[in-house]
C-alpha cells in the first residue's frame, strides 16, 4: 500500500502551479505543448500514456486556479467517448469537446465541438446552435444546444458509466483545490489581521472553525484521491468511491469557502477579494451533475443492498471494503 | 500510487485472517466492549494466544519480542481483527504507551524487565498522568515524588486511569521539585501497582461500569531504578507517551468505526430506515471510507519519510464525533425500543451501551478542544492562543 505522489507527480503540480500563476488564462494549444491534454491518451494515439492520477493533479491545479477553459468537459466528460484518431487531435491540441449529458453543457464557450447522447450511442452533434448563459460562477460556462443532427458515431453508451465517474471525481479533485486556495487565503489573513490588540488567529472562535475547515477539505481530499486511484486503475469500487468523492468534496469546498469568507469578514464580503470566485466555483461543482443528496441515496440504496433504478455502478456492493486493503 | 495489498502484504493478510476464523473464541467476538470484558480469564488466553501466534507487538523491534514488522502490517492487523470483530490484546496501555515510552527513554535493565510481559500479557499496565486539576492541561501536575534513601517517596492522586484496577505497573508522572512551575520539575516513574501505599477506587461512569479508577499513592515508596528520563524531565518521556498514544491510534479507531457503520447497516437493513436516515447512514460510510484514506495517506508518508503526514492529527478528533453521530443514529433507528438496556434491548443493549460510551470519545485521549486547538496551531500555523 503506497498513498503517496511519485516525484514526476509531484513535480507535474509544481509546474502546474507555477504556470497557471503566470498563465490565469491559458489557451488550449498551450495546454498541448505542455502535454497536459494528452496526459492519459496513449503514446502511439500522440498523448504522453499516463493514468488519471496525473490528471487528478491536474484537476486540483485547474480548481485552485479558476481556469475557465475546455479541459474538464473534454478530458473528465468525453475522452472516454472518442475513437483513437479523435484522441490524437484531442493530444495535439487542435480539437476540445463537450458532452450534451444533460440540459446544461459545461465549458459550451470554449468547447470546438460538441457530443450529445442518442439512443445507444453518443455522437458528434452537428449544426447545433449554442447559447451560453449567465451563471454565478464565471469560471465555467454552461449552455444550451438547439438543433442540429447526430453527425459520426463516437462510442457505444456502455461508457457512460466511465464518464460519470470521471466527471464526478475530477469535480471533486477541482473542489479541493479551490477549497485548499480559500483556505490558504483565510489562515493568512488569520495569523496577521489584529483585533483587541492581538491576531484574530488567536482567537478560538476563529480558529476551530478553521481547524475544521482543513479537516473538512483533508477528508475530502482522502475520497477524491482514493476515487482517482480506482478511475485510474478501473477498481471495482470506482462508483462508490467517485459518488462518495463528489458528494464531500462539493461540501466541503462550499463550508471551507463560507468560514473563509466569515473569517476575512468584510474583506471576504467584497467583490475585489478571490474569495467570492472561489465560493461561486464550489457552488456550480456542488450543483453540477448529480447533488450529494442524490449520490447518497444511490449510496445508501447500494450498501443497504436495495434494487436500484440508477445507481452508481452495476455490481454488488461489499458493506465492508477491507478486502485487499 | 498503489492502494493494493503488496504481495508480501496481501500474504500477511491472508494468513493473519485464517488465524483469526479459527482462533478468536465465540465468547469473545463481537462484544460490546466496556470494562468488563477485560477482567476475566478468557482476556488473558486470548491476549495470550496472540502473543503466541506472533500478533503481539508487531512494530516492535525483534530484539525487545517484537515482530519487527512495518506500520503497513500493523494496520493490516486492526483492520483484519476489527473484520473478525476480535477483542484486543488486554495490554493496550502497555503496547500503545508504556512499551514505546521505556523503548525511548528507558535503561537496557528496563527495557530486558518490563518489554517482554507486556507482549505476553502476564503483566498489565496503567497510565497516571490526569489529576483532579489537571486534565487537558498536564502541566498542572502536583502529585510528589521526592527522593529519599534511593527511593522515590510518591504522595498524590491520578483519575481517569482505564486498566488501573487490573494493572501490575503505572506509568506515573510525578512533580519531584515542589518549587517548580508548569512544564518544569516533572518526573516519570514507573510504578508497582501492588506496592504499599497504592489505591485503586473504581469511577463508575456514565454506563454504569467502573472502566477508569482514581489511584491514591499514600507514601508509595518507588526504588531509584524505576525513574525514566532524568529527574525533572518528565515532561519530555510524558510528551513520547502522548505521541504513541495519538500515533498509533488512527488504525485502531478507524477499524472501529468500520465494525460501526457496518453494523449501522445491518440494523437499517434489518430494521429499515426511512429516507432521512439512509441519507445519514450514507454520510457515515462515506465518513468512515475518508478517515480511513485518511489515515493510509498519513501512514505513507510516515513510511516514506519518516514522519507521519499532518493529515493524520485529524483522526482521532473526526472518529470521536463520527462515532457519536452513528450511535446516536442507530438509536433513532431502534425507535421506541431505544428505551430498553441490556437483555431486554435489541442486540442486548449493544448500541445503548455504545451511545452513552461515545460520549466519553470526544474527552478521553484529548478532547476535541484540544485537538482543534492542536491543529490550528501544529498544523495551520495560527498563532499560539497560549
Amino acid at each position: 500500500m503506497d498513498f503517496t505522489f511519485t516525484p514526476e507527480q509531484a513535480a507535474l503540480r509544481e509546474q502546474a502551479r507555477e504556470f497557471l500563476g503566470a498563465n490565469p488564462e491559458p489557451s488550449w494549444a498551450q495546454l498541448a505543448e505542455l502535454g497536459w491534454t494528452g496526459v492519459s491518451i496513449a503514446e502511439e494515439d500522440g498523448g504522453v500514456g499516463l493514468t488519471f492520477v496525473e490528471e487528478a493533479v491536474l484537476f486540483e491545479e485547474l480548481g485552485r486556479a479558476l481556469y475557465r477553459g475546455p479541459y474538464f468537459s473534454t478530458i473528465a466528460v468525453t475522452l472516454p467517448a472518442l475513437p483513437a484518431a479523435l484522441r490524437a487531435e484531442v493530444a495535439a491540441g487542435t480539437a476540445s469537446w463537450t458532452l450534451a449529458l444533460g440540459p446544461l453543457v459545461p465549458d459550451l464557450d470554449t468547447a470546438d465541438r460538441v457530443a450529445v447522447v442518442g439512443g445507444d450511442g453518443i455522437y458528434e452533434l452537428e449544426g447545433a446552435e449554442r447559447e451560453v448563459l449567465t451563471t454565478t460562477d464565471e469560471s465555467r460556462s454552461l449552455g444550451v444546444v438547439r438543433g442540429g443532427q447526430p453527425g459520426r458515431r463516437l462510442a457505444d453508451s456502455t461508457v457512460l458509466a466511465e464518464i460519470e465517474q470521471r466527471s464526478q471525481t475530477a469535480l471533486a479533485l477541482e473542489a479541493c483545490g479551490v477549497a485548499r486556495r480559500a483556505l490558504e487565503y483565510a489562515i493568512e489573513y488569520a495569523s496577521t489581521r489584529e483585533q483587541f490588540g492581538k491576531r484574530i488567529g488567536v482567537y478560538q472562535a476563529v480558529s476551530h472553525p478553521l481547524a475544521d475547515a482543513y479537516t473538512r477539505l483533508e477528508l475530502s481530499r482522502s475520497l477524491a484521491l482514493w476515487a482517482a486511484w480506482c478511475v485510474a486503475t478501473e477498481d471495482p469500487q470506482t462508483p462508490l468511491a467517485a459518488a462518495a468523492a463528489k458528494a464531500s468534496a462539493a461540501e466541503s469546498a462550499v463550508a471551507v469557502c463560507e468560514t473563509s469568507i466569515q473569517v476575512l469578514g468584510g474583506i471576504g464580503f467584497t467583490w475585489e477579494h478571490e474569495l467570492h470566485r472561489l465560493y461561486k466555483r464550489a457552488l456550480g461543482i456542488e450543483s453540477f451533475g448529480a447533488s450529494g443528496t442524490r449520490l447518497r441515496a444511490e449510496l445508501a440504496a447500494a450498501l443497504l443492498n436495495e434494487p436500484k433504478g440508477r445507481a452508481p455502478g452495476s455490481s454488488q456492493v461489499p458493506v465492508s471494503v477491507t478486502e485487499g486493503g | 500510487m498503489d492502494l493494493r495489498d503488496t504481495p508480501e502484504e496481501a500474504a500477511f493478510r491472508a494468513e493473519l485472517r485464517s488465524w483469526l476464523e479459527e482462533n478468536v473464541p465465540d465468547e469473545l467476538r463481537g462484544h460490546r466492549g466496556g470494562a468488563a470484558r477485560f477482567d476475566g480469564p478468557a482476556m488473558r488466553a486470548w491476549s495470550r494466544a496472540l502473543y503466541d501466534a506472533g500478533y503481539a507487538g508487531l512494530t516492535w523491534p525483534a530484539e525487545y519480542g517484537g515482530g519487527g514488522a512495518p506500520y503497513t502490517h500493523q494496520a493490516i492487523f486492526l483492520e483484519e481483527m476489527a473484520r473478525a470483530e476480535a477483542p484486543p490484546h488486554v495490554g493496550v496501555i502497555g503496547l500503545g504507551m508504556a512499551g514505546p515510552t521505556i523503548m525511548a527513554h528507558g535503561t537496557e535493565e528496563h527495557k530486558a524487565r518490563y518489554l517482554a510481559p507486556i507482549l505476553s500479557a502476564e503483566e498489565i499496565w496503567c497510565q497516571g498522568f490526569s489529576e483532579p486539576e489537571a486534565g487537558s492541561d498536564l502541566a498542572g501536575v502536583r502529585t510528589s515524588s521526592r527522593l529519599e534513601d534511593g527511593h522515590f517517596v510518591v504522595d498524590g492522586q491520578k483519575v481517569w486511569s482505564s486498566f488501573a484496577h487490573l494493572a501490575d505497573w503505572c506509568i506515573l508522572l510525578t512533580r519531584s521539585d515542589p518549587e517548580s512551575t508548569r512544564h518544569a520539575g516533572l518526573t516519570y516513574l514507573i510504578v508497582d501497582m501492588h506496592a504499599p501505599g497504592v489505591e485503586v477506587r473504581p469511577l463508575t461512569q456514565i454506563t454504569g461500569e467502573a472502566e477508569f479508577n482514581e489511584i491514591f499513592f499514600t507514601g508509595v515508596r518507588v526504588p531509584a531504578d524505576n525513574l525514566l528520563g532524568e529527574v525533572g524531565g518528565g515532561w519530555q518521556v510524558a510528551m513520547t507517551t502522548l505521541l504513541h498514544e495519538r500515533g498509533t491510534l488512527g488504525f485502531a479507531l478507524q477499524a472501529a468505526l468500520e465494525v460501526q457503520v457496518r453494523k449501522l447497516i445491518g440494523l437499517a437493513r434489518d430494521r429499515g430506515a426511512d429516507q432521512l436516515q439512509r441519507d445519514r447512514i450514507a454520510r457515515e460510510w462515506i465518513e468512515m471510507q475518508a478517515v480511513r484514506f485518511t489515515n493510509y495517506r498519513s501512514l505513507s508518508a510516515l513510511m516514506k519519510t519518516g514522519m507521519p503526514g499532518p493529515e493524520g492529527s485529524i483522526s482521532k478528533l473526526v472518529w470521536s464525533e463520527a462515532n457519536q453521530r452513528v450511535t446516536k443514529l442507530a438509536l433513532e433507528i431502534l425507535g421506541p425500543d431505544a428505551a430498553l438496556a441490556d437483555g431486554n434491548a435489541p442486540y442486548g443493549g449493544y448500541w445503548q451501551y455504545q451511545q452513552l460510551r461515545s460520549r466519553g470519545n470526544t474527552i478521553e485521549a484529548g478532547t476535541s478542544e484540544v485537538l482543534r486547538s492542536i491543529i490550528a496551531e501544529r498544523v495551520l500555523g495560527l498563532p499560539k492562543s497560549r
